[in-house]
């Protein structure tokens, strides 16, 4: 009997927590097809509006298409040298392997409105301020960490002597890599390249010192939104971001299970 | 093939994103650093400004209160959380995950404008209430440090729970079964067994929590109001508005070792580097 009551008690107590996580990120979405200039809940009527207004503004829209691109770029570089990084480090010894992943964790470690004040100086120097290589370079600064953990937690646990048999058995070095290494490091690069994607599509404060009128990123532009502009448009900005999210986190565990 | 060849494998693979984090990341903020040392008036003169002067030491001050604040409320509410997912049947293991993961996923700035509309004045929580009669007007719970603290801790939540559901899983759940066996009442057992043996989980975690409360810049600055400026926001302050860049290298620094250290610790202790697989 009071073994059911506190069953019961936690699992309400469970269920509010769980209210309390999700409702911050969920209510965007009904607010967003609001008819109104301003933000009402419950929401008036039913429309698209903002959307299309979303669409219609260059300031948005442009700030999309440049996070797109900055994402993307980001993603190839990190996971390149992400990867690189974490088969270089299983062939280090226990104590060289430690040093050299703390350093490559650092800028995860470090809060970014470190990393956001250090770089402005010498990217002001280099000319990458409002730049889209300059986002790029700093985004991947940030991701680099994320492809590295994820890769190495694959390439630790491989069995490298499949690929010594592949050498033994006439496979090139390339070929070896290509036919045996890649395809069983193949979920652990995949998982870093979502990881650093999602890190550069998301990322604010860097970005708020880095980008400029050349080039703004979404969240750049949200957060100028939500101080100076109280209107639905950046519900509908909102609700696409959670959209991004979804898919990137449903193909994870979509990764994940196979 | 002689050992210096070999190693010389990892080091170019390696080289390309070293010289990178180098070159882009540690050496502009050893830059920074030093910024804050190389002044006329004497090496310290920015540090004693920030630990004597009473507008910054309330800075410095709330900064530690809010990350501990958020690091109490994430394992006060975390704990049970982290117990249910770890003993929910896989529906409502699956229904809880989605609810931590979810947001956990989702940009930073959308979750804080999510709080925006439930907290404003005239927003779902406020209505709420004043529908159901229990308030007239309204209360204030955004633009101030209630906003914060209820920002900060949603977002901060996720770091507690999933590492210490990970500890809790990995409990021998015949230890319980054993105090139970041997007389304790299910109390007892989970106070005295249960509790205990997770306690490294709950430190790991609040350790995890307040470090990275610490640096928080965008939940401050869009939940807080004007008199609840902390670190991270002083900082930004000083760069973009008064140009002061020896006085914000120097909270920089401070911020620095103080997350540095943490991190040491709670690596050497808790294992933080293993806990902090996820985003």
């Amino acid at each position: 009997m009071t073994r059911g009551l506190g069953n019961g008690i936690l699992s309400a107590i469970a269920g509010l927590l769980c209210l309390f996580l999700i409702m911050p990120t969920l209510i965007v979405a009904p607010i967003s097809f609001t008819q109104t200039d301003f933000i009402t809940f419950p929401p008036r009527g039913f429309s698209t509006r903002w959307y299309e207004a979303f669409f219609e503004r260059p300031e948005w829209y442009g700030s999309l298409v440049t996070s797109t691109i900055v994402a993307i770029a980001t993603t190839l570089l990190a996971t390149l040298l992400g990867s690189m990084i974490a088969l270089g480090l299983v062939r280090l010894s226990r104590r060289a392997n430690r040093l050299v992943s703390f350093f490559f964790l650092l800028p995860m470690i470090v809060p970014t409105i470190i990393t956001a004040a250090a770089l402005y100086s010498p990217f002001a120097k280099l000319g990458l301020v409002a730049t889209v290589p300059g986002l790029v370079l700093a985004h991947t600064i940030l991701a680099l960490p994320f492809v590295v953990i994820n890769v190495s937690a694959v390439a630790q646990s491989m069995d490298w002597r499949m690929v010594n048999a592949a050498r033994s058995l006439g496979a090139s070095p390339l070929t070896a890599f290509r036919r045996v290494t890649l395809p069983v490091l193949a979920p652990g690069i995949a998982a870093g390249a979502i990881f650093a994607f999602l890190t550069s599509f998301d990322e604010v404060v860097v970005a708020l010192f880095v980008s400029g009128s050349g080039a703004t990123t979404l969240p750049v532009q949200m957060w100028s939104g939500i101080r100076f502009e109280i209107s639905p448009i950046v519900a509908a900005a909102s609700c696409l971001l959670l959209l991004v999210s979804c898919l990137l986190l449903a193909l994870f565990w979509f990764l994940k299970r196979k | 093939m002689p050992a210096r060849l070999r190693s010389a494998g990892p080091a170019i693979l390696i080289l390309p994103g070293f010289l990178l984090v180098a070159g882009l990341f540690v050496w502009p903020v050893a830059q920074l650093v030093a910024t804050s040392f190389g002044d006329k008036a004497g090496a310290l003169v920015h540090y004693s400004k920030i630990f004597t002067e009473t507008t910054y030491l309330r800075v410095v001050s709330r900064t530690l209160l809010l990350s501990a604040q958020t690091a109490l409320l994430c394992v006060l509410l975390g704990y049970p959380l982290a117990y249910q997912l770890n003993r929910a049947g896989r529906i409502g293991k699956a229904l809880i995950l989605v609810c931590i993961l979810i947001p956990f996923w989702t940009n930073l700035l959308v979750r804080t404008y999510g709080w925006i509309i439930l907290l404003n004045p005239q927003g779902v929580i406020n209505g709420l209430l004043r529908q159901v009669g229990l308030i007239e007007g309204s209360l204030p719970l955004v633009y101030n440090s209630t906003g914060v603290l209820v920002g900060m801790t949603q977002i901060m939540l996720p770091y507690m729970v999933l590492p210490l559901a990970a500890v809790m899983s990995r409990l021998d759940p015949a230890v319980m079964r054993a105090a139970r066996s041997l007389g304790a009442s299910p109390l007892a057992a989970f106070l005295k067994v249960y509790v205990p043996l997770t306690l490294p989980g709950v430190l790991g975690g609040s350790l995890l929590v307040f470090m990275l409360s610490l640096g928080f810049f965008v939940v401050p600055a869009i939940l807080g109001g004007p008199r609840d400026l902390l670190l991270a926001q002083l900082i930004e302050f000083n760069i973009n508005q008064t140009l002061n860049w020896p006085f914000a290298a120097a909270l920089s620094t401070v911020l620095l070792v103080a997350t540095v250290t943490l991190y040491w610790i709670g690596d050497r202790f808790f294992g933080l580097g293993r806990l902090w697989g996820a985003r």
